[in-house]
């Protein structure tokens, strides 16, 4: 038994278990300040996941903001080397309208970037990672894996106006096939379709999407992310799927994108993907891959509630001798008990045994 | 609740009953839903399947927090409140349009901001900003035909199934926004870790699909 990691709650564990996982592959932890200048996010708002941005004037009048995102200020800090390779991680406070409230709110944010000149090697360890971690947090996830680059050549060989093309792309997202057919009667439109069917194992639904990929963009795309997920599945990440639905923001994301789940929490608690084109937006002529993690939701791990507050509960009275008292609990702590003095018993609180201190030190309370 | 059960979430009301019946229909009956009583849940072990009767509108809700594993909601809900689910198909039951409608005697005056009633602010928002067309949206939870009536507003935006009410006060729909019909949706990770059973529940229902 030790008692600082029982005491830890789950997501605590966790935050924990990814930080020596991240240092065990090289990566370095990146600190950064609370604010940010607005500027920064205004120029790249399609990139922050939600629209609202916390802002305030300086004291030298310029408009700042309470981060609501962590890459962006990454890419703004790294210095660009031909050659170099930065390996970084974070576990930071963000400032964003969380989806289910709509409200402004506080989120833990744990996550990895790896940015310079990307190869095939770097890019299974990002996603490695990411598997990793998701196993870190509970060993029943799933980590789904889609590339824009079938997606969008797919949905360019429909040759449809921007308008149809986000309506469509926003279907693949919803595995809506209804919508589809509805948008394009005049278009044939089966290899969408079956780019909304296909999720499963990897190498069945690289297989099943295959007759639409055979040149092309869309080959070298599927080429690729079969190349990535038979690494994967040789390093045992057994989580590791393929479905297309995971539709990421084109201007900023290119190749592999992916999106983690845990049995029990109902939305995705990590997402991540190649964000090539984010780089280039911002004036870096490198590559970039990266993932988040949203920690908040992993309050939702408990690992149920806790039968009592504390062990156990020292009652003591006025006449107590309190040098006495002090050292009779310092020794039931030092024993790894949980402890709690005080002179009445608190009808709210739970305890597994009660004990009285009186002039002969420790009683039975019962 | 037990794992292996996939929970869904049903409209309540004439809707539910008719979606209940498809997927009875396609095998997932569960008799005791249509005896008389006070009961909110109702499971079928022998089927895998956990029924609930919610509001219509918060089905979505129920889906995207993962309390209910798929469920049954408007398109007309699914754009106005975009949860984050799959819509997996389209039942084709529930038809009707949202549409815009004003008095008979209503001219537009494109001069003007329009002043636009509705339940649906987003829809209506969205609607007319593709039209570049200024209003002012007036959000009101229920009895939206009174408004133009009563000069609170100049149209209203609200689903329009016969049009019988419009006609009673006076009213014509305009312009069509978006055709409306039920449509399964299913929570993103329960489709993750209930895949197969989702999708055998979506397949038998497709069979029971009108065109």
């Amino acid at each position: 038994m030790n008692p600082v990691i029982d005491s830890l709650k789950p997501e605590e564990r966790v935050l924990y278990a990814l930080r020596s996982l991240y240092q065990r592959y090289g990566y370095s932890q990146f600190k950064m300040s609370k604010f940010e200048e607005y500027d920064l996010y205004a120029r790249n708002k399609d990139f922050l996941i939600s629209d609202g941005v916390i802002t305030f004037t300086d004291t030298d009048g310029r408009l700042m903001a309470l981060k609501p995102d962590v890459t962006l200020s990454i890419i703004k800090n790294t210095r660009q080397m031909p050659g170099s390779m930065q390996k970084l991680y974070y576990n930071e406070n963000v400032y964003r309208v969380s989806g289910s409230t709509r409200c402004f709110k506080e989120i833990m944010q744990t996550g990895l970037e790896c940015i310079g000149d990307i190869d095939l090697y770097s890019l299974c360890e990002v996603i490695f990672l990411a598997a990793q971690s998701l196993h870190a947090i509970d060993p029943d996830y799933v980590l789904d894996l889609s590339h824009m680059g079938v997606v969008s050549a797919l949905v360019d060989a429909l040759a449809l106006d921007d308008e149809r093309r986000a309506a469509v792309l926003s279907c693949i997202g919803e595995k809506n096939g209804d919508g589809v057919r509805r948008l394009c009667p005049d278009r044939d439109v089966s290899g969408i379709l079956a780019l909304i069917a296909a999720h499963g194992s990897a190498d069945a639904v690289i297989e099943s999407i295959r007759p639409w990929c055979k040149d092309g963009a869309a080959k070298s795309a599927l080429d690729e992310l079969a190349q990535v997920t038979g690494i994967l599945n040789a390093n045992r990440c057994e989580g590791v799927r393929v479905d297309f639905s995971i539709v990421n923001d084109m201007n900023y994301y290119n190749g592999i994108v992916f999106m983690g789940y845990i049995r029990g929490i109902p939305t995705g608690v990590l997402s991540g993907g190649q964000y090539d084109n984010m780089m280039h937006r911002m004036g870096r002529n490198c590559r970039a891959v990266g993932f988040a993690i949203y920690m908040d939701l992993l309050e939702r791990l408990s690992d149920g509630p806790r039968p009592f507050d504390v062990d156990t509960l020292v009652l003591y009275d006025e006449r107590a001798d309190i040098m006495a008292l002090t050292k009779a609990v310092n020794r039931l702590t030092g024993e790894g008990y949980s402890v709690r003095a005080q002179k009445a018993v608190d009808d709210k609180l739970r305890y597994r045994r009660l004990l009285r201190f009186g002039e002969g030190g420790i009683e039975d309370g019962e | 609740m037990a794992n292996n059960m996939i929970n869904v979430a049903l409209p309540k009301g004439r809707l539910g009953e008719k979606v209940y019946g498809m997927f009875a229909a396609a095998g997932y009956e569960c008799p005791s839903i249509l005896e008389p009583n006070r009961k909110l849940i109702f499971e079928n072990g022998a089927t895998g399947v956990r029924y609930f009767w919610v509001k219509p509108s918060d089905v979505a809700i129920y889906v995207e927090r993962g309390a209910a594993d798929i469920g049954v909601a408007g398109k007309d809900i699914l754009l106005e409140y975009m949860p984050e689910v799959y819509e997996l198909l389209d039942l084709n039951v529930g038809r009707c349009r949202m549409a815009v409608a004003a008095m008979k005697a209503f001219r537009d005056n494109p001069e003007r901001t329009l002043r636009v009633a509705t339940k649906f602010t987003r829809i209506a928002r969205e609607y007319y900003a593709g039209l570049g067309r200024d209003i002012d949206i007036i959000h009101l939870n229920g009895s939206i035909e009174i408004a133009p009536i009563l000069g609170l507003s100049d149209v209203i935006v609200d689903i329009v199934e016969t049009g019988k009410t419009l006609l009673e006060n006076d009213l014509e729909p305009i312009e069509t926004i978006v055709p409306i019909s039920a449509r399964l949706i299913a929570n993103k990770v329960s489709f993750k870790f209930h895949g197969e059973q989702i999708e055998a529940i979506c397949r038998g229902l497709a069979q029971q699909v009108k065109q």
